[in-house]
């Protein structure tokens, strides 16, 4: 039964993709909207039709969308998660132009997308919740905020996944947070309204996956455990939730029902609850749409709920409880992040080179080889979800997978990720949402030891120089370097971030010998098959390296790890070098404050400007004290990477 | 298509030996080769590096193409002379942008890069493969000028050095000079005869006369920068063309220099597909007899050169003391004569002969393998034309245009010398295993020659033969002739192109091949009188 003959999905990347997949399984035809930045994007290309927004606001304008899905003949809209998702008054300007809007209820949408409101209600139905604090205007914040005590949180209203969020520890960042939450808040959901809330401390985030048809019967698809976070945002989700007493489990389950019958909740939904170490839980906020980590109970249960938010739209009868199959196994959903996680997070853009992932897992992507990450949107390129019998299982196929991807092109949190499905705090279960910011610094710790550095960088020299060898114009079938009379060997220069690591070595009838910034490599065997595959047997065990060169980038994977370095130019060309002073974009991004003048004197630490990079703000500090000799942007000024923005001159220069 | 066989017995006493001798005489050039690398010696090298200059050959790595061959020429000039191992110069083809090039780079360590007679023939044996290989001369300066006390040998020879730069150029020759130090006096006209000049700023030295001599001649007061810096020549003289900001950016813009050259090469291109020999090149160690008297089977050393041990044999039957055949080394098509059991008999010149006319019908370059002990001696070869047909032998060789490639693996003696391409014949590159010796005849024979001479004129002249003298002067002559006919000894006077490892053999024949195919190659239908 094709319910809908055509869907039209307000969404982008991979659950653009994801949803794609499930209407084509379906039978029903998709249309795609897109943004200017998503014009070769895959999910454009998935779709059987595609419909360009206009510049500006995008995925965030309804009536474009609206007016797409009419022109297209499409019946439904799917919002997948974020942008319109939680709009209520697109929900209803949808139906009011005819067409099917997957999803609640737009009066649900509107309930509980304000966090107090919803709070407010499920204390009614019963359900437990935490203290808070509005912030009408006039009130005073640090008023309120002494009732409930510090630390607290300053929450958006209209918040999700950790934007508009801050942790304030002391009285003296309370304004600081709240006007910094209330810019995100506005700049990502248009309604800067914050609130203050009680902050557990170690708590654990779990949320339980409803289904409701609207007319006042919900079911549980059981619970998700989303405790491993950074900043507030997911990134390790997985099901059943580890160490966790049946009868809490049980009780979250009924809790996320009532919740959804307080509602009459229609499609899919989930409650997500804030779990402290005593067991005592609170209502933290409903989320009424698909969640990213949906696949793990997918993985689980067997239930495509795309497909059932499909049906429910178009009436199909919800199954009875007793009817919802029973978890089979353990899921655990990675979320691979362009972002450097050694750089306090920075988002990472670029072109992917290559993106790919060993079998025996499921990637939920919208990116594939070649693909641009800009941004403009979310960090995340990619869900990677392993099934297995067992957690433990389940945590080492995810490791091995993703260990065994290749991603080149920009920098993720893969490394982070590896760690802690490697940790044995996490695999005992003891999870809680400040998990990473205990564990944070070892897992930053370089995941490549030195040796496994030089062995990588031996590679990544030996692949160029097959790769000079197989592009000579002349001389081609000559041994590599060959020398009558060797004076020295051929040296490379890599650059791993902005270390230099010098490779020298000498290829001699069939014997490799390399030193690695002079340190000598025991390598009993170099098969140098193509520039591409050098298998290398260091010290006794042999290792494939893959090696990928793009530029004047090398991308090297192999059992030891994954790295990149840049070959440094064997001939320097002058004149570029930056100032010693001057402050440069370390991503493309927005200003969305400056906050020195020219002629400010700054102190070491002081932030100069704020740029926005993929809804993710950064400040840019001083690391010289002096005078603001230059300031070259504005706000609203679009910056490009290595972009001088600030320049500080130091107080003894005039001197 | 033939694929030759091995009957090489790795395990016999006799390969053992040979390949015992062999790396004796490896280690030796080894030495030499590592003399070579330190130049005037480890203290100039330090005082070199101190000065924050790079080395000659420092420069060179610099400059060619990153994993790309380097074939030093003759590298242990100097060898058994007065003069360092190397004799000042370095001298070599390398890649540079894609493009086969002579470089010459000056070794300042070495007396500062003075000039000396052995350095200057080296110098002048690198313009003299440019011009018949069609190579870019890429010329590294930093020298000292002539070698004063040496200026005799020196000053008129090394003359030829600037007429030959600015005949490269008429024949469209590429010729480029980095200058990174002093190229004074006579050594000015190394920039002023080149295409192209980059100079060092600072560094960079060039003027017909220095401040003393312009003092001396004038009067006038003058510094080194006015006379000669690289700012004056690029701002003002005109003389540089570049300024470079330090050593590596000269580099950098020879470098750009030569791929802006627009170059291509006018020979074909190797064929696509390049197979190794079926046969391990480590093998040649053990082929050549540690005793050359000892003949040895000649198709184990091309079994273990040419492409896939193909070789195709001409005239298998005929004349069996001189292989010749086709093959392919490195993709590159080639005849090849070699001497088989070492003597040249009537059959063997005529086949020879013959097949310097295929080659030269099919424009197929040559290589001479040689280990010739000469033209068979005695009546009834006289007597069958032996003179006459070694003469048609010299004849086809001394006229046939396509290029030669010389390989000495073992003896070369009197006018088999000549017959097979040897140094007096021209070849584009001769090539020289370590053990291979050269001479007018054999030292025994030499010395036995001369005794016989001696004691006839004695009985002519009547007096008494002083045997006594005759054995102390026999050992003598055969002492001095056993120093003289070694490969070092040759080599170090620049009279071949470079003592090789054997097992390098295969590709330095690749490397020489691929660089005669930088000029056209063409062979003749105009040789001298065949004598029937």
């Amino acid at each position: 039964m094709a319910v809908f003959s055509k869907i039209l999905i307000a969404n982008r990347s991979e659950i653009a993709r994801r949803i794609i997949r499930t209407c084509s399984e379906m039978g029903i035809a998709t249309v795609a909207v897109f943004s200017e930045y998503d014009t070769d994007a895959l999910f454009v290309h998935d779709a059987d039709e595609a419909v360009a927004l206009l510049p500006g606001s995008s995925y965030l304008d309804g009536s474009s969308i609206i007016e797409a899905a009419l022109r297209t003949g499409a019946a439904a809209i799917h919002p997948g998660y974020g942008f319109l998702s939680e709009n209520a008054e697109f929900a209803s300007a949808v139906e009011a132009a005819g067409l099917t809007f997957i999803g609640p209820a737009p009066e649900t949408i509107g309930a509980m997308g304000s966090k107090l409101e919803s709070r407010e209600l499920m204390q009614t139905a019963g359900v437990p919740v935490l203290a808070v604090a509005e912030l009408p205007d006039g009130l005073d914040a640090v008023e309120a905020a002494a009732v409930l005590g510090y630390p607290l949180l300053v929450k958006a209203s209209r918040g999700g996944g950790g934007k508009g969020m801050r942790i304030v520890a002391e009285p003296d960042d309370l304004a600081g947070a709240i006007e910094s939450a209330a810019r995100e808040a506005e700049s990502a959901f248009g309604d800067g309204t914050v609130y203050l809330e009680r902050f557990v401390s170690n708590p654990r985030h779990i949320e339980v996956q409803i289904v409701g048809d609207g007319e006042g019967h919900v079911v549980h698809l059981y619970e998700r455990e989303c405790s491993i976070q950074r900043r507030f945002q997911k990134v390790i989700e997985e099901t059943p939730s580890p160490d966790l007493d049946t009868e809490l489990r049980r009780r979250l389950w009924d809790a996320a029902v009532k919740a959804g019958e307080a509602v009459s909740y229609r499609g899919a939904g989930t409650v997500e609850f804030i779990v402290d170490p005593s067991g005592d839980f609170a209502f933290l906020e409903m989320n009424t749409r698909i969640q990213v980590e949906h696949p793990v109970t997918e993985m689980t249960t067997g239930i495509d709920l795309v497909r059932m938010q499909i049906e429910i739209a178009a009436g199909v009868p919800l199954m009875a409880q007793a009817d919802v199959p029973a978890r089979v196994g353990h899921a655990i959903e990675a979320r691979l992040n362009a972002e450097s996680p050694a750089d306090g997070y920075l988002p990472s853009t670029g072109v992917v080179h290559r993106f790919t992932v060993p079998d025996g897992v499921r990637v939920d992507t919208g990116i594939a080889d070649g693909s641009v990450v800009t941004h403009h949107y979310d960090a995340m390129i990619a869900k990677i979800i392993s099934h297995a019998p067992s957690r433990e299982e389940a945590a080492a196929v995810l490791a091995r997978a993703l260990r065994g991807s290749r991603i080149h092109g920009v920098d993720t949190n893969r490394d982070l990720l590896v760690a802690i499905l490697s940790d044995d705090e996490f695999l005992a279960g003891a999870v809680d949402t400040h998990f990473l910011e205990r564990k944070g610094e070892e897992f930053a710790a370089s995941p490549m030891s030195e040796a496994a550095l030089r062995s990588s960088a031996a590679a990544a020299a030996l692949g160029i120089q097959a790769e000079n060898r197989r592009k000579a114009d002349v001389l081609a079938s000559i041994p590599s370097g060959w020398r009558n009379l060797a004076s020295q060997h051929q040296t490379t220069t890599l650059l791993h971030g902005i270390d230099p690591i010098t490779v020298s070595y000498r290829l001699v009838r069939g014997s490799v010998e390399v030193d690695v910034d002079g340190v000598s490599l025991p390598i009993d065997i170099a098969y140098l098959i193509e520039p591409e595959v050098i298998e290398l047997g260091i010290d006794g065990v042999r290792r494939t390296f893959e090696v990928n060169f793009v530029g004047d980038g090398v991308y090297v994977d192999s059992p030891l790890g994954s790295t990149h370095f840049t070959v440094a130019p064997r001939f320097a060309v002058s004149g570029l070098a930056t100032q010693e002073g001057s402050m440069t974009a370390k991503t493309p991004g927005v200003v969305v404050a400056v906050s020195t003048q020219l002629g400010d004197a700054v102190e070491p630490g002081d932030t100069v400007m704020v740029i926005e990079a993929m809804k993710m703000e950064q400040a840019i500090v001083s690391v010289t004290g002096g005078r603001v000799s230059a300031v070259h942007f504005a706000v609203g000024d679009q910056v490009a990477q290595g972009e001088i923005l600030v320049e500080i001159e130091s107080e003894e220069d005039d001197g | 298509m033939t694929v030759l066989r091995s009957s090489l017995d790795t395990r016999s006493t006799e390969y053992r030996e040979n390949v015992e001798a062999m790396q004796r005489h490896l280690a030796a050039l080894d030495a030499l080769l590592a003399k070579a690398i330190v130049g005037g010696g480890e203290k100039y090298v330090e005082r070199h590096h101190k000065r924050g200059k790079l080395l000659a050959r420092e420069r060179i790595e610099l400059l060619v193409d990153p994993d790309s061959p380097f074939l030093e020429l003759s590298p242990i000039a100097g060898a058994e002379t007065e003069y360092s191992i190397g004799a000042g110069v370095v001298t070599g083809i390398g890649v540079v942008e894609s493009v086969e090039c002579m470089i010459v780079a000056s070794d300042p360590t070495a007396r500062g890069g003075a000039v000396n007679p052995i350095g200057l023939a080296k110098g002048l044996r690198a313009l003299e493969i440019a011009k018949q290989n069609r190579l870019p001369v890429v010329y590294l300066v930093e020298s000292a000028g002539g070698d004063l006390p040496r200026q005799i040998d020196v000053f008129l020879p090394g003359g030829r050095t600037f007429r030959d730069l600015t005949r490269l150029s008429a024949a469209r020759i590429p010729t480029i000079s980095l200058v990174f130090g002093s190229s004074t006096a006579g050594g000015a006209y190394l920039p002023g005869m080149s295409d192209f000049t980059v100079f060092v700023e600072g560094r960079a030295k060039v003027f017909l006369g220095g401040p003393p001599l312009v003092k001396m001649a004038t009067g006038e007061e003058s510094t080194d920068e006015e006379l000669g810096g690289a700012e004056m020549h690029a701002t003002t003289s005109g003389l540089a063309d570049f300024m470079a900001t330090d050593e590596i950016d000269a580099i950098r813009i020879g470098r750009m220099l030569v791929a802006r050259l627009n170059w291509k090469k006018l020979g074909p291109g190797p064929s696509r597909s390049v197979t190794e020999p079926m046969h391990d090149a480590d093998e040649l160690l053990g082929v050549v007899s540690a005793d050359l008297k000892v003949p040895f089977e000649i198709k184990e050393v091309i079994s273990r050169i040419v492409d896939g041990s193909d070789f195709d044999e001409f005239k298998p039957l005929y004349g069996t003391s001189l292989v010749t055949g086709w093959a392919r080394i490195h993709g590159y098509d080639i005849g090849i004569l070699a001497n088989h059991k070492g003597i040249l008999f009537s059959e063997e010149s005529q086949k020879a002969a013959h097949f310097i006319q295929l080659a030269n019908h099919t424009d197929t370059p040559l290589l001479f393998i040689q280990n010739v002990t000469g033209f068979m001696v005695g009546a009834s070869y006289e007597q069958g034309g032996i003179v006459k047909h070694g003469s048609m032998m010299i004849n086809a060789v001394s006229n046939s245009t396509v290029p030669h490639l010389t390989l000495q693996v073992g003896g070369s003696y009197g006018a088999g010398n000549y017959a097979m391409a040897g140094r007096p014949y021209d070849p584009r590159l001769l090539f020289v295993w370590p053990t291979a010796k050269t001479c007018i005849m054999g030292a025994e024979q030499l010395a036995g020659t001369l005794s016989i001479v001696a004691r006839a004129a004695a009985k002519r002249s009547g007096t008494e033969f002083d045997e006594e003298a005759d054995v102390q002067r026999r050992t003598m002559i055969k002492m001095k002739i056993e120093q003289e006919e070694k490969a070092v000894y040759l080599s170090g006077r620049v009279l071949d192109d470079g003592i090789i490892d054997p097992r390098d053999t295969r590709t330095a024949l690749g490397i020489a091949l691929s660089v005669v195919h930088s000029a056209e190659v063409a062979g003749t239908d105009r040789f001298g009188v065949f004598r029937m």
